[in-house]
Parts: structure tokens; sequence; C-alpha cells
């Protein structure tokens, strides 16, 4: 039984980074983020951890502070949010193609402009194609435990690894967690020890090579073949979590899903507000299911496909926009995976919602299934690329 | 998988070549011929030439090597880039710079 407690999910992830004790983080602060480097400085303050902590003067320079110090074969931490993220993004594809597995919180907030520091997943989203592992969690006790098997999961890989939050709903929101004791967690995660690294002195090392054409592709295959590994990895750790403290992660979540006609995809909180609406609607004798993406990258499509075959139909919910004039990233590669699998009979259609902390309420969800319902019954999905609750 | 440089060729495999193309010994910059790069290379007119040594230090690429004796050598082609700073830097026009075929 683990120690009980409320946190926010911020303190949470601060909490974990105590347990785990790394060796360097590297952090500028950016609203909804700023928390975790701030409490996790106060344990470096009160000597609770003996972790180097470099305050820089800016996001791009944090991650290159990480990318440094886990070539040099440390442990490296950091957490952001929003244009932070986009700051980074040139330093976290050089992480993820230096095979660097840095752990990196992300509490999720809306890109500019207009300017906005709400919760949506712009920022993640924006940068999905990084080359970074990425772990979503529906509360603080996700957020938590999804900190916990991250570096397991990088480290086996060798990928860079971020844990993202929905910022303020799920960073800010205290709630009821269960943590687990610290000499569980240092067992559980383990000591980092790289087969290859900077401080070395018996193997000197160069990272960060120019590779020419005829070896840049190969490199990229490698990294290619990394992500896909990873997808069983996240499994194993998941189990091994499991076993520890009872709680069960996988790459997808399934609510309701044996008998589901209607289904709706999702990511982050406002899986909690759909279930609410599946328990209300499952009360009135309907059909309906959910999935919920844990793990975007490495992107879940055998196990997504497998879930969706027998409904009748799905929304993905997107809450950002790819500004494509078509669909959002989740509806996307939802597609991708029924059609890489031979699957065409479910009917589709995309929501964006919850743009720039724009409330999702139970009816929000409820007005999805309402016209998932539709589609279902006429097998005419009319317009797929469809915003939800804004003003007409 | 092998790590050093000698092994990174054109023929490495995805399965084969090094996380992140990191290479694990130092100074392999000495076997990776950047001379390829090169379209003019200069000739020394060793007639013309004084030992003067302008040209040595002015080199970028170190492609001018002075020996014991005090006294400058040939061209290191394996590195030599063909930038032309030695063929200016000459005051006796001991070096040419003529289109390097290959």
């Amino acid at each position: 039984m683990g120690i009980r407690e409320r946190l926010s999910g911020n303190e949470a992830v601060a909490y974990a980074m105590k347990q785990i004790n790394p060796d360097v983080m590297g952090a500028f602060p950016i609203t909804p983020s700023t928390e975790i480097p701030q409490y996790f400085s106060t344990y470096v303050d009160n000597g609770e951890v003996d972790t180097e902590f470099i305050a820089v003067e800016s996001e791009h320079s944090a991650m290159s502070t990480c990318i440094g110090a886990e070539a040099a074969g440390c442990r490296a931490i950091s957490a952001t949010s929003s244009c932070g993220l986009c700051y980074m993004t040139e330093m976290l594809y050089v992480a993820a193609s230096d095979r660097l597995p840095i752990t990196l919180a992300v509490s999720c907030r809306a890109l500019s402009g207009p300017i906005n520091i709400n919760n949506d997943h712009s920022d993640a989203m924006g940068v999905r194609d990084c080359g970074w592992l990425m772990l979503f969690a529906e509360t603080n006790q996700e957020a938590y435990d999804n900190y916990l098997q991250a570096m397991r999961i990088g480290e086996a890989v060798s990928l860079p690894i971020m844990i993202c939050q929905d910022g303020f709903i799920t960073s800010h929101a205290i709630e009821n967690i269960e943590l687990v004791e610290t000499e569980k967690v240092k067992e559980f995660v383990g000591e980092y020890k790289p087969q290859h690294f900077l401080l070395n002195k018996d193997e000197p090392m160069a990272v960060g090579a120019y590779a020419t054409p005829v070896y840049y592709m190969e490199a990229k295959r490698q990294q290619a073949q990394a992500m896909m590994d990873a997808k069983e990895v996240i499994k194993k750790v998941g189990a091994e979590f499991a076993a520890m403290t009872g709680r069960e992660y996988g790459l997808i979540e399934k609510y309701m899903m044996d008998d589901a006609e209607e289904a709706i995809i999702i990511i982050g909180s406002s899986a909690g507000t759909a279930k609410e609406a599946i328990q209300n609607l499952r009360a009135q004798g309907k059909k309906v299911g959910l999935i919920k993406i844990r793990s975007f990258r490495p992107f879940p499509a055998e196990d997504i496909a497998e879930a969706l075959k027998n409904v009748k139909a799905f929304a993905a919910m997107d809450k950002d926009d790819s500004f494509n004039a078509h669909c959002g990233p989740i509806f996307a590669e939802t597609a991708a995976a029924l059609y890489a699998a031979g699957i065409s009979a479910p009917k589709g259609i995309n929501y964006i919602y919850g743009l720039g902390g724009r409330d999702v309420r139970v009816e929000s969800i409820e007005h999805v299934f309402a016209e998932l319902e539709k589609v279902a019954a006429t097998g005419e999905t009319g317009e797929t690329y469809r915003y939800l609750d804004v003003r007409e | 998988m092998s790590h050093l440089a000698k092994d990174m060729t054109p023929s490495v495999t995805w399965k084969d070549i090094t996380p992140g193309c990191n290479i694990f010994e130092g100074g392999t910059s000495v076997t990776v011929e950047t001379g390829d790069w090169r379209t003019m290379k200069p000739v020394i007119d060793w007639d013309k030439c004084k030992q003067c040594l302008l040209c040595a230090p002015v080199c970028p690429d170190m492609s001018i090597p002075v020996g014991a004796d005090g006294k400058r050598g040939d061209f290191d082609y394996f590195f030599c880039k063909g930038c032309g700073i030695c063929a200016n830097a000459c005051p006796f026009g001991a070096i040419t710079m003529v289109k390097d075929e290959k």
C-alpha cells in the first residue's frame, strides 16, 4: 500500500523527480509548468536531492543543458510548456537523434495567438515528430505514475521521453493521489548505467556527428526502430509497475469498448469527462465507449485499429488543430491506422475541441455521441472536420 | 556493432551504424578525407619557392606541412580544400591554382 496524499499534477511530478533524485535539471520557467522546477529547486535547496540544478536563460538552453548532461552519462530532466516547448524544438530533435534518454515534463498549454495560457495540446502536438516518446496523463495519479516509468522506458530504447499532463486542469488541480514509497521508487527506476558516456575517461567519444547523405538515412532508420521497439517496452514496464502498485498501464486504455458501437478516441484529462458522459449514456442503454491514448509516440496503431474494428462510428478528439483544412493529428493517425490494417467499416469524424482552455463538459461529450449515433444510423459522416462547442 | 571510425564506411547498414552516428575513439578527423570537396588545387613551383613560409601559417586546414628542417613540404591533398589563400599569400608567385581533375 502506497502513501495517500493530495497533490497537484505539478507537485506530483516534482515529487516523483525528488524520489528519483536525477543528476541534472536544466530548467527555465513558463506557465503552467513553472511550479515543477520551482518545487524541485526547493528540494535542491533543502538538500533533499543532490541534483545539479542549472537555471538557464531559455528553454533552448534548458534542453541543451540536458543534452550535454545526458551525453556525459547523467540522468537529465527538464519541464516546460507552450512556447517554451516550441523554443526547445531544435534541441528536441538533437536529443532524440543523439539517442539521449532525457525526461521532460510537459504541462500542456495553448500556443499564441491570441495569447493564451490555458490548456490544449498544441504545444505537445507541435513537436510530435521530433522523435520523442510521448506519454499523456488523464489525472495527477497518471502524471506521477507515468513519470516513475519514464526513465525505464526511455533508457531501454535510448530515446528521450515527454511526460505530458494538461496545464492547469491537471497541473494545478489538487487531487487525491497514492504515492509509491521512495525506496520502492528507487528500486523500480534503478541506476542509469549507459554503455557509452562522455565522462568515461577510458573511452573517448564523439557525440553529435555530422552525417553525409551516405550515413544520414541509416541513422534515421535505426532511430525509427527504437520507436517501434518502444511499444513492447512501454507494455513491459507498465506490467512491472502494475505488479508493484496495482495500477495498470498500456499504450491505450479501453473504457466500455467490449460491445461499443460508437466510440471516441481522446487524450488527456478530458477522458475523465468523457467517462462520465459514457456512464450517463450507458445508463440509457446506449452502447458507447472510449479509447484513451496514453502513448501518442509511439503511436499504438495496431491496438487502436483492433479496438475500433467493430464499432459503427468513431470520433477522434483533437485538442489542437493541424490547420490543414482537413483534420487534427489524432484523426489523421487513427484513420491511417485503420487503413493500414485494412479496416474500412467504421465511419469516422473529427472534433477539434477544448482549445485555449475552452471548458469541456459532460454535455459536450454527450453531444459528440449524439452525432455519432446519427452517423452510425445513417452511415453518412457529413462534414468530418468539426469544431466542438464553438459559437456559430 | 563496431564503434570505430574506420568501420563507419558507406557500406554500413542501419543495424550496424552506431546510435546517433557516435564515434568511440578520439582524433578521428585525420582519417576523414575532406580534400575530396576540392575543385581547385594549389600547385607549387619549387624553382620559385624561397621557403619564406608565409603560406604555411595562413592555411586554414594545416595542409602545408613544415618539417623539422624548417622547410615546407608539398601540399597535403588529403585535407587541402583548394581555398587558394596560400596562392594569394605567396610573394613570389610560386603557388598556382589549377583545376582539380578527378
